[in-house]
């Protein structure tokens, strides 16, 4: 690109001038995304970035007429990398929110920094039961959900529909514990085991024949990650798949389902969204992210394009004067954006009250061979509230 | 508790036993003849699973995949030990530790940028899925059953080689003693290339079995190669012998430890006390037992001698 020496010359010169005066006001929003991009989670903060990329292009990279900045950053899943990045992204970037974060332990450790350094936060996907409980704060948003949620609706399901003898497995770590207690607090029949494996285990042959030596009614699993890919995989090689049927929480999605694939064939999911939600916000973003990137986009690139949708509204709503976080706070309370989940609002600890649907993973456009892709069965939660917001005393 | 069950289970364990032998086999070896810690091995099993998985996308044929992967990884490995291992082996293990740590992200992130870092498919070939009835109420996967024989076959022909073979016996020579093999003329550095080569390869077999029941994804080979060390400091480092030892050793107790420990606890203690107890003890038990090894035979069960 050949560039004319006298518009930038002058362009210069006006940038020097806006820059000597900063009474005017902010001239950008600055929004630091915190992330996993690399090692074996790196495609879910891949996923992540990619969503927060195309919202900022659909909103035509400003936000009430200012130029957006997203600074995005690696926490490489390292807790005190976190923390370092949130206090980087203040103190150098003043950036104006702080957003992301894939992990619990990681959420816990960077938002209170965050809200304790005067800054807004929206989580996009973590949502330990101490934030939305006594830990939660009015600077505090997210765009997911209570980690507990999600495996209450399967719990609630299996309870529908009159089913004992249910099989749990989920990793020996805290999260696998929660998402048990979660499953528990709606299901009430009888459960044939509970099974902890290994965090980060790569056979499940031993656990399998334990399960088929229980002929257990139905299995429900929480194997996130590579887990969960090996433990479909497994299961539909020793024939279980068709025999047991198998129930899960965050094991399949669309980043896990192009390397399982026919494996997954028939497994059932409880979230809060679907590719094929039918909401307009909804459409838009996952057909713009098929053009875009060439595959489907997961919940985890749903809740980040929410995420600075949500920002895009709180910024919006006080036209651009970034100074007036009281505006913006009661702005994004009011969850008025279009959002691809479709209309929710927000419970007293910032958290939303919203639907949890079953889905099912069916045979997709390539047909068998193909890749599978979610779809929506039945509603299972409507608004449902998180079991911790009584424990919230928003100050 | 029936019969049945603990036969599936040995199995199960036997399976994966051999799998870890395939991979303690090729680190014993570089431990013990070149004296090299080398971290780096489990890198060799993830070429292994996605040469295979991208050898069979690209020709549509199993058996293409099987060829690349072990061809390449035989070359990969070639080339890291004349490129990058070569001057370390002077060096104190801190620094090869250092070294070949950072092989694992140099790979990593190799696999990274050429595949991405979400896991690949990889299926089963056709021939070899199903299940096959042993006996009555047992019927076990055929692809399970097909690692077993592989692994037994490779145990025996690497038994072949490493003790009826002449270079088998430079082998053995110099894991005892590689200055004096060196002296007597044998070109030493050769030889050590061509373990290595030998050794990747082997890894490569496991990381191409794995393929199809695990994760193929950028740091696949980290998760495994925990338990390999484990296997050669039990076995003995340096011992061919000790490492299938160990491996099988390692594998039944780990399988067993899943599947029975709990139920065992339950009796012993309270059933809750075993609820918790039961899945952390079981994580721990090689662990345990490798510290017993090391407490009561430092050298490992089965040392190669002359150390």
């Amino acid at each position: 690109m050949v560039r004319n020496p006298v518009r930038t010359l002058f362009a210069a010169l006006l940038a020097t001038l806006l820059g000597a005066a900063p009474a005017f006001g902010a001239d950008k929003v600055k929004i630091g995304f915190i992330t996993t991009l690399s090692g074996p989670a790196g495609g879910i903060g891949k996923d992540m970035k990619q969503s927060v990329e195309l919202a900022v292009e659909h909103l035509g990279g400003k936000m009430a007429g200012l130029p957006i900045e997203v600074i995005f950053g690696d926490d490489q899943r390292k807790p005190d990398v976190g923390v370092q990045l949130a206090r980087q992204m203040i103190k150098r970037d003043k950036v104006d929110f702080v957003s992301g974060i894939i992990w619990s332990n990681i959420m816990l450790a960077v938002a209170p920094v965050v809200t304790g350094e005067g800054v807004i936060m929206v989580g996009t996907n973590a949502g330990p039961h101490q934030l939305a409980g006594e830990m939660c704060n009015k600077r505090f948003f997210t765009t997911s959900w209570q980690n507990d949620s999600t495996p209450e609706a399967m719990g609630k399901h299996l309870q529908d529909l009159g089913l004992n003898d249910v099989y749990l497995i989920a990793p020996n770590y805290a999260a696998g514990k929660d998402m048990l207690t979660g499953f528990k607090r709606y299901f009430k029949g009888r459960i044939a085991a509970e099974v902890y494996t290994k965090l980060g285990q790569q056979d499940y042959q031993a656990e399998l024949s334990q399960l088929r030596a229980k002929n257990p009614k139905a299995v429900f699993v929480f194997l996130p990650g590579g887990m969960g890919i090996q433990f479909l995989k497994q299961y539909s090689q020793a024939g279980l798949r068709g025999q047991i049927p198998l129930y899960s929480v965050y094991t399949v999605d669309e980043l896990s389902l192009p390397a399982v694939r026919h494996a997954a064939l028939g497994q059932f999911e409880t979230r809060y969204w679907s590719p094929d939600l039918d909401v307009p916000a909804n459409k838009k973003f996952v057909s713009a992210y098929k053009k875009k990137y060439g595959t489907l986009p997961s919940f985890y690139g749903a809740q980040s394009y929410d995420g600075i949708m949500l920002i895009n509204s709180a910024v919006v709503a006080v036209k651009g004067n970034l100074k007036d976080q009281k505006g913006m706070i009661a702005a994004m309370e009011k969850a008025n954006y279009p959002s691809t989940r479709g209309k929710y609002s927000y419970n007293v600890n910032h958290f939303p009250i919203q639907n949890y649907y079953l889905l099912k993973a069916v045979t997709g456009p390539d047909g068998p061979a193909g890749i599978p892709v979610m779809q929506i069965q039945e509603t299972v939660f409507k608004n449902h509230k998180d079991s911790y917001y009584k424990k919230c005393k928003m100050k | 508790m029936n019969a049945t069950l603990v036969v599936e289970q040995v199995l199960n364990g036997l399976q994966f036993g051999v799998m870890l032998f395939l991979m303690a086999a090729g680190l014993t070896l570089v431990f013990g003849i070149m004296n090299l810690v080398n971290l780096a091995h489990g890198s060799m099993y993830m070429v292994g699973a996605y040469l295979a998985v991208a050898a069979t996308q690209w020709t549509g044929s199993y058996i293409a995949g099987i060829a690349l992967a072990l061809l390449g990884t035989l070359a990969v490995g070639v080339i890291t030990e004349v490129v990058a291992l070569r001057s370390l082996y002077e060096r104190d293990h801190l620094d090869q530790v250092l070294a070949t740590f950072g092989l694992i992200l140099i790979f990593n992130e190799l696999i990274a940028i050429v595949w991405g870092r979400a896991a690949l498919f990889s299926d089963i070939p056709q021939a070899l899925s199903g299940h096959i009835e042993l006996f009555t109420n047992l019927r076990y996967p055929v692809y399970r059953l097909a690692i077993i024989v592989v692994g037994l076959l490779v145990a025996l022909l690497l038994w072949y080689v490493v003790s009826r073979t002449r270079l088998g016996m430079l082998i053995r020579a110099g894991a005892s003693n590689r200055t004096m093999v060196s002296a007597l003329g044998v070109n030493i550095r050769l030889l050590y290339t061509a373990v290595f080569g030998f050794g990747a390869a082997l890894a490569g077999l496991a990381g191409l079995m794995a393929g199809p029941i695990y994760a193929v994804q950028p740091g696949m080979g980290e998760l495994i190669l925990i338990q390999v060390f484990v296997v050669i400091v039990i076995g003995g480092i340096g011992s061919i012998r000790g490492a299938l030892a160990g491996a099988v050793i390692v594998g039944m107790v780990d399988t067993m430890g899943r599947a029975f420990l709990k139920p065992l606890l339950g009796v012993l203690i309270s059933p809750t006390a075993a609820e918790s107890a039961g899945p952390a003890l079981a994580s721990m038990l090689i662990y345990l037992l490798m510290a017993v090894v090391l407490a009561l035979r430092p050298e490992g069960l089965f040392p190669a001698r002359g150390h």
